[in-house]
């Protein structure tokens, strides 16, 4: 009786606490629309010529293709490395070694964001400086990107590993099969959902990223044309303006966080789907 | 039974708490809700000024309990508008009073100043007005132009909205769509960091953040600008030219709380915050 009725209690305390998480972020998404709106409703949503809110230019687009290159481009470096990475701790490492392999990840994953950005804007970014100017650049984004989401994505992507069947690992060897062969068409087929999912979160990560970015990218609003121009992202145009931002300024700063949360909200969806697609396949 | 007692019985305490915590929300919330003209003040204005006087205000509610000051920006225009319309009882602007707002009065509580700055391997030692103009419009993109090495020269500006970018635009006469910048960034830190990591960096940051790196071995340098070197002594004398006066701003004669309230900006006790914030305080 006393069990049934702890039950019955959760059975309505839970749901209401999954409702309260998926209601809180229905309202920032309404916030984010309330507070933008005057800015939408102005119309002029990529049209002017730059981003000048001191002289009324709102021109996003430049900061939309900021954070989908930096994003995407630490999403290249890191999706190959951190697969690597997983692999070697998980089949290839001997004991011991995996053991501080891992870690030295687990580290790594809590360094502090601001951190990094230090760390690239005083080492990195003079180091890029030295070889191709002015140094903050997508490619000082990109890298201080890449090392920030590596460690929490080869994590990830070790539990998925991880989770191989013993049996079949076991028959695969009994089979005569190499490792690599185990490898390549067991254990990462297998775990191909939980490696998606991985990158996923961390795309998303790379994509929400602030202050690591704010200090190596250079942050001017203009379209770039090479790596090793300095780009702006939407996360470090909130950031760097919303103290200081008054009316139609703000409600476009307001409008960058919408942007940002409905390109998580995409890839999100589009994770869905592709697991989706592999569980069918 | 006993377990449904006790269930019973944690959910009757579970509820009175939650109902006291609900109460005392409420009476807080309406005891400071309830406002009383003699020991509140409004001060609105200048965002420039906003977070020096949040800290001043914070100090002054300390040391004179029951008062209450609410610092809203909006502008040194807003400031001066809501001060004479009596929307504020003191307003907040970061410029010298117009000659038609001559009716109020402006009562000084620091200066703000900015320094250009370069590497400190940098040979150039000063730069004219119309040259820092030819850099950051990016007319010139060379240091050898001016006398340098032969390198191209990286220009750091600062963020839409942020003082040190207005105080700038307006003395090099530039409007912030004519910078071609290579590096935007947010606070005066991250500038110097920026102009140390990059030989061939110009930047401009606050005057009271520069020399502090500067005493503290950062290989950067500050410019002399039309020929006066920046210092917190030439930006307090007025003799520096890229800096300007931080205004509160009244009535003819502010009454009461905001007389008290100026009489304190002007104190001693607050000379350390003025310059936690980077301004020059005005010696005393």
């Amino acid at each position: 009786m006393y069990r049934s009725r702890i039950d019955r209690l959760l059975q309505i305390a839970l749901p209401l606490l999954a409702l309260l998480a998926a209601v809180i972020v229905l309202l920032i998404l309404w916030f984010l629309w309330l507070e933008s709106w005057p800015f939408i409703a102005s119309g002029d949503l990529f049209n002017s010529n730059s981003w000048h809110p001191s002289e009324s230019q709102y021109n996003l687009l430049p900061m939309v293709l900021g954070t989908l290159v930096t994003a995407l481009g630490a999403v290249v470096l890191a999706a190959p490395l951190g697969l690597a990475a997983a692999l070697f701790c998980r089949f290839y490492a001997p004991q011991p070694l995996a053991r501080i392999y891992r870690w030295i990840l687990e580290l790594m994953a809590g360094i502090p964001s601001v951190v990094y950005g230090f760390w690239g804007l005083v080492v990195l970014v003079p180091m890029i400086a030295r070889w191709q100017g002015p140094g903050t650049s997508i490619l000082a984004g990109i890298l201080v990107l890449t090392l920030m989401i590596l460690p929490t994505a080869s994590l990830l992507a070790e539990a998925a590993l991880e989770k191989t069947p013993e049996h079949w690992i076991a028959g695969a060897y009994a089979l005569g099969l190499n490792r690599w062969v185990m490898v390549r068409h067991l254990a990462i087929p297998h775990a191909y959902g939980g490696l998606l999912n991985a990158l996923l979160l961390q795309a998303a990560r790379a994509l929400g990223e602030t202050m690591a970015v704010l200090m190596v990218c250079g942050n001017i609003a203009v379209l770039p044309s090479s790596l090793f121009n300095p780009v702006r992202t939407l996360s470090a145009n909130i950031a760097l303006e919303m103290a200081y931002a008054l009316d139609t300024h703000r409600a476009a700063l307001y409008f960058s966080g919408l942007l940002l949360l409905l390109t998580v909200l995409l890839l999100v969806l589009g994770a869905g789907r592709l697991r989706q697609e592999y569980k069918h396949a | 039974m006993i377990c449904n007692d006790k269930l019973f019985a944690y959910r009757f305490t579970l509820f009175g708490r939650v109902l006291t915590v609900v109460l005392l929300g409420v009476l807080l919330v309406s005891c400071s809700s309830e406002r009383n003209k003699a020991n509140h003040l409004q001060i609105t204005g200048s965002s420039t000024m906003a977070p020096l006087l949040t800290e001043i205000a914070k100090a002054f509610e300390q040391r004179h309990p029951h008062t209450r000051i609410d610092v809203q920006t909006g502008g040194s225009s807003r400031g001066v508008v809501d001060t004479r319309t009596g929307l504020a009882d003191i307003g907040m602007a970061s410029r010298a009073l117009k000659p038609q707002e001559r009716d109020l009065k402006a009562h000084t509580i620091a200066r703000d100043g900015i320094a250009i700055i370069v590497h400190r391997d940098n040979p150039i030692t000063a730069l004219s007005r119309a040259q820092v103009q030819a850099i950051y419009r990016g007319e010139q993109r060379n240091w050898q132009h001016f006398g340098g090495h032969d390198a191209d020269i990286n220009v750091v500006s600062k963020a839409e909205g942020r003082s040190t970018l207005e105080l700038f635009l307006d003395y090099f006469e530039l409007r912030s769509s004519d910078i071609k910048a290579h590096t935007i960034i947010g606070d005066n830190e991250q500038g110097i960091k920026t102009v140390e990591g990059n030989p061939n960096a110009i930047g401009y940051v606050s005057i009271g953040t520069a020399q502090y790196s500067v005493e503290q071995g950062v290989a950067i340098k500050l410019l002399a600008t039309s020929g006066v070197i920046p210092s917190s002594e030439a930006v307090r004398n007025g003799t520096f030219p890229l800096s300007r006066p931080l205004n509160l701003v009244t009535v003819k004669e502010p009454q009461g709380l905001a007389a008290q309230f100026i009489a304190f900006t002007h104190s001693a006790a607050v000379e350390s915050l003025i310059e936690q914030q980077y301004f020059v305080p005005l010696a005393h």
